[in-house]
C-alpha cells in the first residue's frame, strides 16, 4: 500500500512481516472487560461463533427480518402505551381535548385511548407507529411463509423451524386481535360481539364458553381486562419464547441459500455478522422502524375517535376487523344459512361454527402439516440447504398459489361492502361471485401456475440447448437466415441445470412370491398415487450428454459462429469441440 | 444555431410539441367558447305556485305525473315517479338543490351531483308548488340548521345510533342491498339539505321526522357532522376513513412495497 | 416420465447420420459414454469485482462523506424532535398539502423520529456496501446430527440412569407416579377454568323486556313497558311513527338520562346487548304474515334488532324495500314477511316484540319476545 509519505528506503522493510498497529485505549477497556465477562461465563466462545457467522445475501432473506424488527418496534412502542392506558371497562364521563365526545359516557380504556391521542405529547404516534407495526408484522410474515413455502426452505432439517413459524403465525394474529380490541371503541367492539355469537354456536359447550370467556353476559366488565393480560403478557411471553427458538435455529442450521456458481449443499456463501451483517441487518433495523415512524406520521390509523365508545345498540356501516383477520371475517360472510340445524331442541350452526371455529386452527394445522405430508410423498431423508426455484417444483408452487387464492377469496369477501360502493356494484352479487370462486378459482390457480412453471423449466432447458439469442442475424452464403444464439457463462447455465431430476415412485411388488400382501403396501398406494400426482409431468434439467447431442446436431450452425463457443461442459475437457 | 435549434431533433422534442399544441388549443378554446346554453327563463323571480306549477309540467310531470300523482311505467308495478303530495318543500329543495332530480339516467338509486340546472328561485316555485299539493316538510330555517348552535357531542351519540350503520363512523358512505348505497356527507354537503334529507327520507334512507328526532336533535346532528368534517385527520392521511380495509390495502402495497425496496437496495451490490 | 427418456416429436435433438462421435438420445439415458459425467459440475465462485470504493481513495472518501452525512442528518433529526417536543403543544394542527389539516404535534415528531431512525439505518447499510468488505465468504456446513458416540453416550446415560433409579423394577412406582403427574395439574386448571364466569342459567333466553334485570339467576316477572327511544329515553306515541319511519328503541327503565347519566339499569350495557329493538311502520296491506299483524299495531312492527347470525345490531333500514340489512355479514331480513331471511348467513328471523298502545296512547310491550334473541346456540331449544 502506497501512501503519500513514502521515502525510498521504505523498500528496505518490504520483506518484513506486517505488524498489526498496538490496541488503542479504548479497544484495551474493551477487551478488558470483555476478559472480566469470559472468565466468569466463558462467553468467548459462543460470542465468536456469533460473530463469524455467515449469512447469505438476498432481498427475501430480509422479509423475516421485516417481521422481526416489526414485532420488536411494537414491544418497545406497547411497553410504552401501557404507561398511559387504563385496562378497565368501568364508567367515565370523558372531559379530554376532542370536543365531539366531550361529556359522553365511556370506559376508562376508551377514555385512556382517547387522552394517549389527543392529550399526551407524542401519544397519537406511538399509538400509530404501535399499530402500523403491528399490520407490518403480519404483512411481512405472511410474505416470509409464502417466500420459504416457494423455495422448499422447510425440508429436512427446518421443519421444526417451519412448525414454530406457523404456531408464530396464528399468535400473532390472536395477538392482533386482542390488541386492538384493548381501546372498546364501537368497531372493535362490534368484532368482540361477533366473537361471542360464534363461540355461543360451539355445540354443547357454546353457552358456558362465552360466559367463562367474558365472565357472565356480553359484554361485561371483564373482557378488556382479560384481553389485556392477554395482550401484554401471555401472548408476547410465547411469541417471544418461540421466536427466540426460531432464530436460534437459524444461526446453528446456518441460513438456506439459492442455488448459483459456488454455492453448495454443504457450504453457506456470504457476509459475515462482523463486520457487514451487524451493519446490514443493524441498519436494517433502523430502517425499518424509521420507515414505520413515516407512515405514522402522515397516515392516520384506526381513529377511535371516530368510531365513538363501544355500545351494543350502534353500529357502523363497513364493520371489519383489521385485515389479518379478514379472512375468519369473509368465511361468516360467504356460509350460507341453510347450514344450521335444528332438532330435538338442540341447533347447530354449522353456517357459523365452520367459518369461525374450524377454519382458523384448519388453516394453521394444514400449514404447519406440509412439510411432513411432501416428506411422505417424496421419502427425500436428505439435508436440503440450497433453495428450490419455484419453477423447478411445479406442483408445490401450485399447490401454494390455490391456498393463496383461496385465502384471497375470503380475505376480499370481507371488504365486500367497501368494494360495493367504491366500484359501484351490488352487495349481493359481489358475495355470490366469492362463493362461487372460493371453489372453482383455487383449482384453476393451481392449474395455472403449474404450466407457468412447467413452461418456464422448459424454456430454461431451451435456453441451455440452444444458448441465448442474440439478436444478431447471419446470412449464409447460401442465403439462409438464422438467428445467432450465444452460449451461456458457466454461472448462468449453472443456475439453469443444478437442480435435481425428478420421477413419480415406482412400486414395489405388492404381493411376494407367495401371494403374500407386503405390510404397508396401502399406504405405499397412497404414497405412490401421490408422487404421481407431484411429478408425472416433472422436467428434468439439462445433462451434459443432451448438451453435447444439441450441439452436435447444430454443428453446421456452430461452425459459422466463428470462435465464440466456451468451455460448455463444466470442466470436463472430453467435451466434443468443431 | 442557438440551444433551442441544436436540440430540435431530440426524441422528447415532438412529446413536448405535441403537449404546446394541445395546450394552446384547449387555452383558446376555454377562453372562445360560448357559455352553456341556458334554458331556463330569467323572467322575474316570482316564487308562485303557478310558476313552480309551469316548471313542474315542463320538467317533472313526465316521471312524477301531471299533477304529481306519480306514474308507473306500465312494466308491471314498477314507479317511474312516486307520488309527491305531502313530500312538501323540503323535499323539492333536498332533491333538486342537490342535483339529484331531474334523474339523470335511470337506475337503483338517483345520485347526487352533477350540474343543477335549476337557480334557487325556480326550485323555491316548484317547491312552493309541491307544498301546496298536501301539507309537508317545509325548508328549514338558517337558525334550524347553524352547526353553531348544536351539541357535537349530543349529535355524535344520535348520529351513531340512527346515521352511522348505513353512512358510516365518519359519514364517508354504506353500502345497502342490490347496489343501492347511503352516500357519504362531505364538507361540501349544504347544513339545510340534511336536515332536509333527514326529514324527508329520499328513497331508501327512513323518514326521520320531527316526532323522532327533534328539530334540536337534528341540529345536533348538523353540527356533529360540521365537527368531524372539519377535523378528521389528526393522524394523518384518512385514506377515506373507510376501516381496516384501506389501513390493510395500504399495508401491503406501500408499506410492504418500501420495505422490499429498501431490503433490495441493502442486498445488490454497491457501484 | 421425464423428458430425459422420451423422444419428443419436433424437438432439435433428433439425431444425425454418419456422426460416430454424437449422442443419440433415443438410446435413451447415457452413462458416462464418450467420458461425458452424467451431471453439470459447479463452475465455482465467480471472480470477484471490485467497487469503486476499493479501487479508488476518491471513491471512498466520498462514499465515507455520504455515510457521515446520513448519521449527520440522523442527529439533525433528534435535536428537531426534541425542540418540537418541547415548541409544539398537543393541541396544535397544521396544515399538510396531501393530508389536510392535522396534528402539528404528531406530524413534526414522527418526521423527525423518522429522519433521526433512518439517517441511522440507511448511514450503516450505506457504510457496509461501500467500504465493508464484499468478497464472499464461504462458511462449511456440517451435517446437523450430533456423532455416533453423542448418541450412544445419550442412549448409555439415559439408560442407566433408568437401571440405577429402579423405576424399571418397581413398577409399583412408575404407576403411582404416572398417575400422580396425570392429576396434578387438575387443581390448577379447575380454579382458572370453574371460576372464569358464572353459569348462564336462562339469562341467553331472558331480556329486559321480561320485566327488568336479566342476567344470570334473575326471575322477572312480565309486565308491560313502553317503548323509548335510544339514546333520548323518552316514550313513543303511535303517532310519532308515520310510514317509512325508523326507530331505535329500548325498554322504559333501562336506559340513564342522556344529560345527567343517572338512572337506568345496574348493567346498561349486557341489557342493551339484549333488549335493543327496531320499530317501523309500514303500511298493513304490504305485511303478509298475519302473526306479524297481530303483533303490532295498525302496521307498527317491532322487532329484535339483535342480528340471528352473531349478534351485530340490524340498523339498516330500506324504507322502500322494506329490508333490514345488517351491515357486518350483510344478513338481509323482510320485513314484510315477519323479517325472514331472505340473503346472507343467518339462518332464523328476527324475533318480533307483540306491541299495543296503552291509554295514553304511547306504544307498550303486551308480552317479552317468544324466543331467546341474537345468535344461536346448543341448547336454544
Amino acid at each position: 500500500m502506497s501512501t503519500a509519505t513514502d521515502r525510498p528506503a521504505d523498500n528496505l522493510r518490504a520483506g518484513d512481516a506486517p505488524t498489526d498497529a498496538p490496541p488503542s485505549a479504548a479497544a484495551r477497556r474493551v477487551g478488558g472487560i470483555a476478559g472480566w465477562v469470559d472468565d466468569r461465563t466463558g462467553a468467548a466462545k459462543p460470542f465468536g461463533y456469533v460473530m463469524k457467522k455467515v449469512f447469505p445475501d438476498h432481498w427475501s432473506f430480509m422479509l423475516g427480518e421485516i417481521a422481526m424488527y416489526s414485532m420488536i418496534i411494537c414491544l418497545v412502542t406497547g411497553a410504552f402505551l401501557t404507561f398511559w392506558f387504563i385496562p378497565s371497562a368501568g364508567q367515565t364521563i370523558y372531559d379530554g381535548s376532542y370536543v365531539p365526545l366531550r361529556g359522553v359516557e365511556m370506559s376508562e380504556a376508551y377514555a385512556s385511548t382517547l387522552d394517549i391521542s389527543f392529550d399526551i405529547k407524542g401519544g397519537l404516534i406511538i399509538r400509530q407507529i404501535h399499530h402500523w407495526a403491528a399490520l407490518l408484522f403480519i404483512v411481512a410474515l405472511t410474505v416470509h411463509m409464502f417466500r420459504v413455502f416457494f423455495t422448499g426452505a422447510f425440508r429436512k432439517p427446518r421443519e421444526i423451524n417451519w412448525v414454530i413459524g406457523s404456531l408464530l403465525a396464528l399468535l400473532a394474529i390472536i395477538e392482533g386481535f386482542a390488541g386492538y380490541s384493548l381501546p372498546d371503541d364501537l368497531l372493535s367492539g362490534t368484532g368482540i360481539r361477533a366473537m361471542e355469537g360464534f363461540v355461543q354456536t360451539a355445540p354443547v359447550i357454546g353457552s358456558y364458553l362465552v360466559f367463562a370467556i367474558f365472565g357472565g353476559p356480553f359484554p361485561g366488565e371483564l373482557i378488556i381486562p382479560r384481553l389485556y393480560s392477554a395482550h401484554v403478557l401471555l401472548i408476547p411471553a410465547i411469541l417471544v419464547g418461540l421466536f427466540t427458538a426460531h432464530i436460534a435455529l437459524v444461526f446453528v442450521q446456518k441460513h438456506t441459500q439459492f442455488p448459483g456458481p459456488g454455492r453448495t449443499n454443504e457450504n453457506v456463501v456470504g457476509y459475515p455478522v462482523m463486520p457487514v451483517y451487524a451493519a446490514k441487518a443493524g441498519g436494517f433495523f433502523f430502517i425499518v422502524f424509521g420507515i414505520i415512524a413515516l407512515i405514522s406520521a402522515v397516515v392516520q390509523i384506526n381513529p377511535i375517535w371516530g368510531y365513538g365508545p363501544y355500545d351494543p345498540s350502534p353500529v357502523t356501516a363497513g364493520s371489519q376487523p383489521d385485515w389479518y383477520m379478514g379472512f375468519a371475517d369473509g368465511a361468516l360472510r360467504l356460509l350460507p344459512g341453510w347450514l344450521e340445524f335444528t332438532a330435538f331442541g338442540y341447533t347447530l350452526s354449522l353456517n357459523i361454527a365452520l367459518g369461525a371455529l374450524v377454519l382458523l386452527p384448519l388453516v394453521y394445522t394444514v400449514l404447519g402439516i406440509y412439510p411432513f405430508v411432501e416428506k411422505f410423498v417424496t421419502q427425500d431423508e436428505r439435508e436440503h440447504h440450497l433453495l428450490d426455484r419455484p419453477r423447478n417444483a411445479p406442483t408445490r408452487t401450485g399447490i401454494g398459489m390455490a391456498g393463496i387464492t383461496a385465502y384471497s377469496v375470503f380475505m376480499f369477501a370481507a371488504g365486500n361492502d367497501i368494494m360495493a360502493i367504491k366500484l359501484g356494484m351490488s352487495i349481493n352479487d359481489i358475495t355470490w361471485f366469492f362463493r362461487i370462486g372460493l371453489f372453482v378459482l383455487p383449482p384453476i390457480a393451481f392449474w395455472v401456475t403449474r404450466r407457468i412453471c412447467l413452461s418456464l423449466q422448459r424454456r430454461d432447458r431451451d435456453t441451455v440447448l440452444h444458448g441465448r439469442e442474440s439478436g444478431t442475424i447471419i446470412r449464409t452464403p447460401e442465403g439462409r437466415f438464422f438467428e445467432r444464439h450465444e452460449a451461456l457463462l458457466p454461472e448462468d447455465q449453472w443456475i439453469l441445470v443444478q437442480h435435481d431430476p425428478v420421477a413419480p415412485l415406482q412400486l414395489p411388488r405388492e404381493v411376494d412370491d407367495n401371494g403374500v400382501a407386503r405390510p404397508g403396501s396401502r399406504r405405499d398406494r397412497v404414497r405412490a398415487s401421490m408422487s404421481r400426482f407431484y411429478f408425472k409431468d416433472a422436467v428434468n434439467p439439462v445433462t451434459p450428454a443432451e448438451l453435447a447431442a444439441a450441439h452436435h446436431h447444430g454443428h453446421e450452425v456452430e461452425a459459422i459462429e466463428a470462435g465464440g463457443e466456451t468451455a460448455q461442459v463444466g470442466s470436463s475437457e472430453t467435451a466434443e469441440r468443431h | 444555431m442557438n440551444a433551442l435549434a441544436a436540440r430540435r431533433r431530440h426524441p422528447a422534442a415532438i412529446a413536448v410539441l405535441i403537449m404546446l399544441g394541445l395546450v394552446l388549443t384547449g387555452a383558446l378554446y376555454a377562453v372562445v367558447a360560448p357559455e352553456p346554453a341556458d334554458a331556463t327563463s330569467s323572467a322575474a323571480p316570482a316564487q308562485s305556485v303557478e310558476e313552480g306549477r309551469n316548471l313542474f309540467r315542463a320538467n317533472c310531470s313526465s316521471c312524477h305525473g301531471l299533477n304529481a300523482e306519480g306514474r308507473s311505467t306500465g312494466n308491471g308495478d314498477t314507479v317511474a315517479g312516486p307520488s309527491l303530495a305531502g313530500v312538501g318543500a323540503a323535499a323539492v329543495d333536498f332533491q333538486m338543490g342537490t342535483g339529484r332530480m331531474p334523474m339523470t339516467q335511470p337506475g337503483v338509486q338517483a345520485a347526487a351531483g352533477g350540474q343543477i340546472k335549476f337557480t334557487d328561485e325556480e326550485i323555491a316555485s316548484i317547491g312552493a308548488y309541491v307544498a301546496s299539493l298536501a301539507p309537508g316538510p317545509e325548508v328549514p330555517s338558517d337558525e334550524a340548521v347553524d352547526p353553531t348552535l348544536g351539541d357535537a357531542a349530543l349529535g355524535g351519540e344520535l348520529f351513531r345510533v340512527n346515521c352511522a350503520m348505513c353512512h358510516n363512523f365518519a359519514a364517508s358512505g354504506g353500502a345497502l342491498t342490490r347496489g343501492k348505497y347511503a352516500p357519504g356527507i362531505s364538507a361540501d354537503v349544504a347544513p339545510k339539505h340534511i336536515y332536509e334529507a333527514m326529514v324527508t327520507g329520499p328513497q331508501n334512507m327512513p323518514v326521520f321526522n320531527d316526532t323522532n328526532l327533534t328539530p334540536e336533535s337534528k341540529r345536533d346532528v348538523i353540527a356533529f357532522l360540521d365537527a368531524i368534517n372539519t377535523q378528521e385527520s389528526p393522524g394523518g392521511m384518512t385514506l377515506g376513513s373507510l376501516g381496516p380495509v384501506t389501513e390493510g390495502l395500504f399495508a401491503w402495497v406501500f408499506g410492504l412495497g418500501i420495505l422490499v425496496a429498501a431490503a433490495v437496495w441493502l442486498g445488490s451490490k454497491a457501484a | 416420465m421425464n423428458e430425459q427418456d422420451t423422444p419428443h416429436p419436433g424437438t432439435e435433438v433428433t439425431p444425425t447420420e454418419g456422426s460416430g462421435t454424437a449422442v443419440r438420445l433415443d438410446e435413451g439415458h447415457v452413462i458416462g459414454e464418450g467420458g461425458l459425467p452424467d451431471r453439470f459440475t459447479n463452475p465455482g465462485l465467480p471472480h470477484h469485482v471490485p467497487r469503486m470504493a476499493d479501487q479508488d481513495e476518491g471513491a471512498a472518501r466520498r462514499a465515507e462523506k455520504q455515510v457521515a452525512t446520513l448519521f449527520g442528518l440522523s442527529i439533525l433529526g433528534t435535536l428537531l424532535f426534541i425542540v418540537f417536543y418541547f415548541a409544539i403543544s398537543v393541541e396544535q394542527t397544521v396544515y399538510v398539502p396531501g393530508i389536510g389539516t392535522t396534528s402539528a404535534s404528531n406530524f413534526a415528531l414522527g418526521i423527525t423520529l423518522a429522519i433521526s431512525l433512518l439517517g441511522i439505518g440507511l448511514g450503516a447499510v450505506h457504510w457496509a456496501k461501500t467500504l465493508m468488505p464484499d468478497t464472499e465468504v464461504v462458511e462449511e456446513r456440517h451435517p446437523m446430527r450430533a456423532s455416533d458416540e453423542s448418541r450412544q453416550r445419550v442412549v448409555d446415560v439415559m439408560a442407566e440412569g433408568g437401571e440405577t433409579s429402579q423405576i424399571t423394577r418397581r413398577p409399583l412406582i412408575k404407576y403411582t407416579l404416572g398417575g400422580a403427574l396425570g392429576l396434578f395439574a387438575v387443581p390448577i386448571v379447575l380454579q382458572v377454568a370453574g371460576s372464569l364466569g358464572p353459569m348462564p342459567q336462562k339469562s341467553l333466553s331472558l331480556t329486559w323486556w321480561n320485566g327488568g334485570p336479566s342476567g344470570p339467576g334473575e326471575e322477572p316477572t312480565f309486565m308491560p313497558m313502553r317503548l323509548m327511544r335510544d339514546p333520548e329515553n323518552t316514550p313513543i306515541k303511535a303517532s310519532d311513527v308515520t310510514i317509512g319511519s325508523v326507530f331505535h328503541v329500548m325498554p322504559e327503565g333501562l336506559l340513564p338520562d342522556p344529560v345527567t347519566h343517572e338512572g337506568g339499569a345496574e348493567h346498561p350495557l349486557e341489557e342493551k346487548a339484549k333488549a335493543a329493538v327496531l320499530l317501523m311502520r309500514l303500511e298493513p296491506e304490504k305485511i303478509t304474515s298475519q302473526k306479524e299483524l297481530d303483533w303490532g299495531y295498525e302496521g307498527i312492527v317491532a322487532y329484535s334488532k339483535i342480528c340471528t347470525h352473531v349478534g351485530c345490531p340490524v340498523g339498516l333500514y330500506e324504507q322502500q324495500t322494506h329490508h333490514l340489512l345488517c351491515p357486518c355479514h350483510q344478513s338481509t331480513f323482510d320485513v314484510t314477511q315477519d323479517c325472514k331471511v331472505i340473503f346472507g348467513p343467518a339462518k332464523r328471523p328476527l324475533p318480533q316484540l307483540p306491541i299495543d298502545v296503552d291509554a295514553e296512547g304511547y306504544l307498550i310491550s303486551t308480552a317479552p319476545f317468544a324466543e331467546a334473541i341474537g345468535p344461536s346456540f346448543w341448547e336454544r331449544g
